[in-house]
């Protein structure tokens, strides 16, 4: 009941509201708001956001799995794992836009390392590099996405059992056989689930964009946010909504993908 | 030795020959020595933490001994892999492989081994019906009881023909009921196909009703290893006499062979102490009969089943627990005068 509740007041009623919103201009009902997705602006945006937020859940999936079965062989009680999961939990939080800064701090025209590089007259020819969004954003959004696949993986690495490591061994098989045979296909379902809630993450992460780049809108969260401040046209709010309907059908479609996924590949699942 | 399967024949010899394992300052094992003949079902049994464990996953490869050589079938195995030695192994739960079918679990060995599927198959399905489950083959590990994911466990342990069959508490996650059943069957199952065996248990009643002979440890060593009877009747130690039932401690003075206590004379089992001694007596290798002039009072009388529980305190201080059958129980009655008497059979009596 209380998870109705919750469902119902934060992602029912604010779907409810894009959805309507997005068909709705100046209190009548249109199509227009739509219609307007159509410009190349706004699908360039589109695809290079999904290329974005694929490229940095599938390179953050794999680089935080192999991490996450790392932390998971520690002691368990280490320090070394406390420490690691709780900055992993602080980084997948705040690790974009602090990066970002850091990054700005280090590398933008005026950054430490930019002035060392120029002292000892190695300049890089320009730091626009930085603040594109297939380089520079693409770097810094793995600095969140790897840490949150470490939080979100940690627990299946941790729930593979060191008995089934051991049957397969005294049955005749290796290292090699128990993680193909068994490890990985156990691991799959968490696996791809945690890769799709990467995918969203990125999909929607607006802060950390928006501290790298300032003039274009190279990514869909930075054009709604823009027709939201643009004083030039009226009536783009309700574009933007329609820009955020869009959005729901990419995570709703990546939604989808999961569940189909996770009905075939785990029907041996406790439910 | 006893060897009780007809088809031992199929077995092989085993040797640990002094192990040793430290973990830190701890001694897992200590200079341990146990032979498996062919085709035998020992049970190794002690207390927590005195190694059991850790004897049976240094047979198995999954821990490797400081010093000490193995045996299997005469090959020395000391340096093998886990997945070299021809083992089947039963854990104490959770080990099925948790995707895969209990017909898939018990293929997986037999995948390894390289056989075809069709000859796969016919063998799943024979080690299914040999444990009873020929009609959950196709359930996952999640849809079936503790009792019966373990019998999964075994045929799947067993389905690979292996050489040695080792178990670590198999039976520990089961509820009583359950654990009796199964335990059984493994014996009758361990007969049928002479695999020889190791059984890990810290529960005594479950060494002594399937194993040929029991290994009682202690601190990393072998304390003893005797058929079960041999085990209760003739304990080589103190530790053993009371790890092993019910024993009272009764102080007498040793002469010879023979001891006395409670006025009365027993003979004394091999390895025992003299002079002054404490005589390590069984409740059922006592007579309690009502006797005004006796030499005890009751201190209390309790029905368990099958038979009774008189606990008595002598004249001299010391409490001692007797066995009486059931129909004698309301003969006695608390604070009222007994005599107790040895009954003659043989004990160990420990110096003082
Ligand atoms: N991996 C390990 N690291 C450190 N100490 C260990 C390890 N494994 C076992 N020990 C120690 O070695 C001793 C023997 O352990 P083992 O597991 O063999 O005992 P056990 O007889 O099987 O006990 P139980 O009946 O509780 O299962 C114990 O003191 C234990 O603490
Ligand atoms: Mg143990």
């Amino acid at each position: 009941m209380p998870f109705f509740v919750y469902t119902t007041v934060f992602l029912v009623i604010p779907t409810i509201v894009v959805v309507v919103a997005a068909f709705v201009s100046e209190g009548r009902p249109t199509l227009g708001n739509v219609r307007a997705l159509g410009n190349a602006n706004f699908l360039t945006a589109m695809r290079q956001s999904i290329i974005l937020s694929a490229a940095t859940a599938l390179i953050g999936a794999v680089v935080g799995a192999i991490l996450a079965y790392a932390v998971s062989t520690a002691r368990p009680d280490g320090i070394l794992k406390r420490f690691v999961t709780s900055l992993c939990g602080v980084l997948a939080q705040f690790g974009g836009v602090a990066l970002a800064f850091a990054f700005i701090a280090s590398f933008g025209a005026q950054g430490m390392i930019s002035a060392w590089l120029k002292k000892a007259g190695m300049a890089p020819s320009s730091t626009l590099w930085l603040y594109e969004w297939n380089k520079g954003v693409l770097l810094v959004y793995l600095y969140f996405q790897i840490p949150l696949m470490l939080i979100v993986f940690l627990p299946a690495v941790e729930g593979l059992r060191p008995q089934w490591r051991e049957a397969t061994e005294t049955l005749g098989g290796t290292t090699w056989t128990y993680w193909r045979r068994v490890a990985m296909p156990i691991l799959f379902p968490s696996f791809v689930g945690a890769t799709l809630l990467l995918f969203t993450n990125a999909f929607s992460a607006y802060a950390t964009a928006a501290a790298l780049v300032s003039q274009a809108q190279p990514l869909v969260p930075l054009q709604i946010a823009g027709t939201f401040t643009s004083e030039t046209v009226l009536g783009q709010a309700n574009i933007g909504k329609a820009m955020a309907l869009a959005m729901v059908v990419v995570v709703a479609i990546v939604m989808a993908i999961y569940t189909w996924l996770d009905k075939r590949s785990s029907k041996w699942l406790v439910r | 030795m006893t060897v009780a399967s007809p088809n031992a024949a199929r077995g092989v010899a085993v040797e640990l020959i002094g192990l040793r394992r430290t973990y830190g300052t701890v001694n897992a094992l200590d200079s341990f020595d146990l032979h498996l003949a062919p085709g035998e079902f020992v049970a190794l049994l002690g207390p927590s933490g005195c190694g059991k464990t850790t004897a049976l996953r240094c047979l198995a490869g999954l821990e490797d001994p400081d010093a000490g050589r193995i045996t299997i079938g005469g090959r020395d195995v000391t340096a093998l892999p886990t997945n070299k030695r021809d083992l089947g192994m039963v854990f104490q739960a959770y080990s099925l492989f948790p995707h895969m079918t209990a017909r898939q679990n018990v293929e997986f060995g037999l995948e390894m081994r390289r056989q075809d599927k069709a000859t796969r198959a016919k063998r799943a399905g024979d080690m299914l019906d040999l444990v009873g489950l020929s009609t959950q083959a196709d359930r996952y590990a999640h849809q079936m009881s503790g009792g019966q994911q373990q019998r999964v466990a075994l045929a799947r342990a067993l389905a690979i023909s292996p050489q040695v069959l080792l178990l670590d508490e198999p039976l520990s996650a089961l509820d009583a009921k359950v654990r009796t059943q199964l335990r059984d069957e493994i014996r009758r199952i361990q007969l049928e196909v002479g695999t020889t065996t190791l059984f890990v248990t810290h529960d005594q009643e479950e060494a002594l009703a399937v194993a040929d002979r029991v290994g009682v440890m202690r601190a990393g060593k072998l304390e003893q290893l005797a058929a079960p009877l041999e085990l209760y009747a003739r304990p080589a130690s103190a530790f053993v006499a009371d790890f092993i039932g019910l024993t009272n401690r009764l102080r007498g003075r040793a002469t010879g062979d023979r001891a006395e206590i409670l006025g009365g004379s027993v003979p004394l089992l091999p390895g025992s102490g003299s002079g002054d001694v404490e005589v390590l007596i069984r409740p059922e290798h006592i007579d309690v009969t009502p006797d005004a002039d006796g030499n005890a009072s009751v201190l209390s009388a309790s029905f368990l089943g099958a038979h009774g529980r008189v606990t008595a305190t002598t004249d001299a201080g010391e409490q001692v627990l007797v066995q009486v059958p059931s129909a004698s129980l309301p003969d006695f009655s608390p604070g009222q005068r007994v005599r107790l008497t040895p009954r003659g059979d043989a004990a160990l009596a420990v110096a003082l």
